[in-house]
C-alpha cells in the first residue's frame, strides 16, 4: 500500500466542495483511502484514525489544504492527485474572472446595496462574520451550526437593537422576496408568510402550499434554539411583527419544536388580537393554550400547510389527483413473513423526523431514535435500532465531518443495507427533500439501494416495503415528478407528505 | 416602517460568505451575489485568534 500526503498552505475550500472531492476520489480503480480536508484538529483526527499523518500534517493549520490518499500503485495515487486538482482547477475556474473579495468589507465595497448576507463558514468563525454583517447594517442569514448559544443570544440581541434579521445559527431554509436561501425549495409567490424555527418542516410546509395551489410571500428561518427560555424567540417575535406589518401577508404560519413554555406564551401573546390570521403548528406541543387565544392550531405539517391554504385562499385544500397512494395494503402484508413487524425511519430532515415519532407514538408504546421524544426511547447507540426505530441522520452525530444527508445519501443508502439484514424489519421508511442545496438527484442514489435490498430479501423468500415522503414542489431543480416515478419503478410507495408516508408505515406493520 | 419591512420591498442583494454551491445557486436563479473567498482569521491560529478577538 502506497501512502501519499500533499499540503497546500493557505488554501481555503468550503467542506461540502472537499467531500464531494474525496468520494469523487475514493471511485478511482486502485484507490483505497482518500482524504480532502482543511487541517482542523477534528480532521487531524480522522486523519490518524485512517493512519494518514506525518508531522508537517500536525503542524499544518486550517486554511491548510491537505490531500492524503492511500492506493494499490504509483499510478492509481498519480491518477488520484490529478483529479483533486482538476477538481480544485475546476472550481476556481468556474468562477470565472470574476474577481471574489476576500473579506465582507471588501464585499461591501464592491456592491455598497447588499442587503443581506448569507453566512455558512465553519462554526468557530462564524458568530464573528455574522457580527460584522449586523454591524455593517446587513440582515443575516446564519446556515453555520456549532456556534454557542452565549454567542445566539449576542447575536440577536444585536440584531434586535438594529432592527435586523438574524436567521439562524443552524438556519437551514429561508425563503425572502422569493429568493430560495440555502436549502430552500422553488415555491410560488402569495399572500402566506411563514415564521419556522425547524428547516424541514418549513420546507414540507411551503412545498405543500405551494402544490396546493397557493404560494408564500416570505419564510423567515430563526433556527432551532430560537424559542429556547435562553434566547427567548426573539427572532420568531421580530418575524411575526414584520409579517404583521407586511401588507402582502394575510396569514401567519407558526412552526416549531416544542417551545419553552413561557416563550410559547410570549409568541402566542404577540399573535394574537391582529387582523391577520395565525396557524400555529408547535410539533407534538398541547396547543390548548393558543386555542384559547383563538388561533387556530394544526397537529401535522400537512395540517398546516392545508389550513394555511384555507385561510388565505378561502378554498378547500386539496392535494393534485396523482398525488394519492392506490396500494392494497392486504397484498403488501402477504409478501412479509410474521417476524417482519418494524418500522426502521431513516430521515435526513429533523423535524420530519419529530413528526414521525409524534404519530407513531399515537399507535405505538414505543419509538426508538437517536432524538428520541422520551428518555427511555433513546438508542443506547445511534448505529443500533430497537423495534420501531426513526432515526435523525441530519444530527451532529452522524454529521461531524461528513456530509449532510440530504446532500450525500451514502450514510443513508448504508443505513439501508444494514437495516435490511433484520428479519423483524417489514419497512423502510425515508424522507427524500428536494429543492435547492439538497442532492441533484436523489433517485440515482436510491433506486439501486432499494433494488439490491429487495435481490437479498427476495433470496431469503421475503420482502421489504420501502415508503418514501417526497418533499418538494414541482419546480424543484431535481423534477419532483421524475423522482417520484423513479423511485415507484423500483417499487417504493412515494407520499407527497410526510404524515401520509409515516400512515402508510403504520397501516403495513399494524396487525 | 421596520427594516425588515424595508428589506421585503427591496430587491435581494446577497453577500455570501461560506459554500461556494450557495453562491452558484442564487445565480442559476439571476440573484444579484457577492461571493466571499472566506480565509480563516489569523490563519486560522487558534491562539492568535483568541488573542486577536481580546485586542478588539
Amino acid at each position: 500500500m502506497i501512502k501519499e500526503i500533499v499540503i497546500k498552505k493557505n488554501s481555503f475550500f468550503d467542506s461540502v466542495m472537499l467531500m464531494t472531492i474525496s468520494r469523487e476520489v475514493k471511485n478511482i480503480e486502485g484507490i483505497k483511502e482518500a482524504v480532502v480536508v482543511m487541517a482542523t484538529d477534528f480532521n487531524k483526527e480522522t486523519l490518524k484514525n485512517v493512519d494518514l499523518v506525518n508531522d508537517e500534517v500536525m503542524e499544518a493549520t486550517p486554511s491548510d489544504l491537505i490531500i492524503a490518499l492511500k492506493g494499490e500503485s504509483e499510478d492509481a495515487i498519480q491518477t488520484a492527485k490529478d483529479k483533486v486538482e482538476e477538481m480544485l482547477t475546476k472550481r476556481t475556474q468556474a468562477q470565472g474572472s470574476e474577481y471574489n473579495p476576500k473579506t465582507l468589507e471588501m464585499a461591501l465595497q464592491m456592491a455598497p446595496d447588499s442587503n443581506l448576507a448569507l453566512i455558512s463558514v465553519p462554526g468557530m468563525y462564524a458568530a464573528e462574520e455574522a457580527r460584522k454583517a449586523l454591524e455593517a447594517g446587513l440582515h443575516v442569514m446564519l446556515f453555520s451550526d456549532n456556534v454557542s448559544l452565549e454567542d445566539e443570544i449576542k447575536l440577536k440581541k444585536l440584531a434586535q437593537e438594529k432592527g435586523l434579521l438574524m436567521m439562524g445559527p443552524d438556519c437551514g431554509t429561508a425563503i425572502i422576496n422569493g429568493v430560495p436561501l440555502a436549502f430552500a425549495n422553488k415555491v410560488k409567490r402569495g399572500k402566506i408568510g411563514i415564521v419556522g424555527a425547524s428547516g424541514t418542516g418549513t420546507q414540507e410546509v411551503s412545498s405543500i402550499i405551494t402544490r396546493l395551489g397557493g404560494g408564500v410571500s416570505q419564510v423567515i428561518g430563526t433556527g432551532g434554539r430560537d424559542l429556547k427560555a435562553e434566547v427567548g424567540g426573539i427572532m420568531m417575535i421580530m418575524g411575526i411583527e414584520a409579517l404583521i406589518n407586511d401588507d402582502e401577508t394575510d396569514v401567519i404560519v407558526l412552526i416549531s419544536k416544542p417551545p419553552a413554555k413561557e416563550v410559547m406564551e410570549k409568541v402566542i401573546e404577540k399573535a394574537k388580537g391582529t387582523q391577520k390570521k395565525f396557524i400555529v403548528h408547535f410539533i407534538g406541543a398541547d396547543l390548548s393554550f393558543a386555542e384559547k387565544y383563538g388561533l387556530e392550531t394544526a397537529s401535522t405539517l400537512e395540517e398546516t400547510a392545508f389550513k394555511a391554504y384555507e385561510a388565505c385562499y378561502g378554498k378547500i385544500a386539496e392535494l393534485p389527483y396523482e398525488e394519492e397512494v392506490r396500494i392494497d395494503i392486504e397484498k403488501i402484508r402477504e409478501t412479509l413473513k410474521p417476524s417482519q413487524r418494524y418500522i426502521r425511519g431513516l430521515y435526513s430532515g429533523g423535524s420530519l423526523c419529530d413528526e414521525a415519532m409524534v404519530l407513531m407514538k399515537k399507535k405505538f408504546s414505543k419509538v426508538y431514535s437517536n432524538i428520541a421524544l422520551t428518555e427511555e426511547e433513546k438508542l443506547p447507540s445511534k448505529d443500533q435500532s430497537i423495534k420501531h426505530t426513526v432515526i435523525d441522520m441530519g444530527d451532529d452525530e452522524f454529521t461531524r465531518g461528513k456530509p449532510h444527508p440530504m446532500i450525500d445519501y451514502t450514510q443513508r443508502v448504508e443505513r439501508i443495507f444494514k437495516e435490511a439484514e433484520s428479519e423483524e424489519v417489514a419497512v423502510i421508511l425515508l424522507d427524500v427533500v428536494l429543492g435547492y442545496g439538497a442532492h441533484k438527484d436523489p433517485a440515482s442514489e436510491l433506486v439501486p439501494a432499494i433494488n439490491k435490498t429487495r435481490e437479498i430479501a427476495e433470496s431469503k423468500g421475503s420482502n421489504i416495503v420501502f415508503v418514501v415522503a417526497l418533499c418538494g414542489t414541482y419546480e424543484d431543480p431535481q423534477d419532483y415528478k421524475k423522482q417520484k416515478e423513479e423511485l415507484e419503478k423500483a417499487g417504493a410507495i412515494v407520499a407527497t407528505t410526510n404524515k401520509r408516508a409515516v400512515e402508510i408505515a403504520m397501516s403495513i406493520v399494524e396487525a | 416602517m421596520s427594516k425588515i419591512n424595508e428589506l421585503f420591498k427591496k430587491e435581494l442583494k446577497v453577500v455570501n460568505i461560506g459554500i461556494t454551491g450557495f453562491r452558484d445557486d442564487l445565480k442559476s436563479l439571476s440573484v444579484s451575489v457577492v461571493h466571499v473567498e472566506f480565509r480563516p482569521p489569523a490563519g486560522g491560529n487558534a491562539k492568535l485568534l483568541s488573542i486577536l478577538k481580546k485586542l478588539k
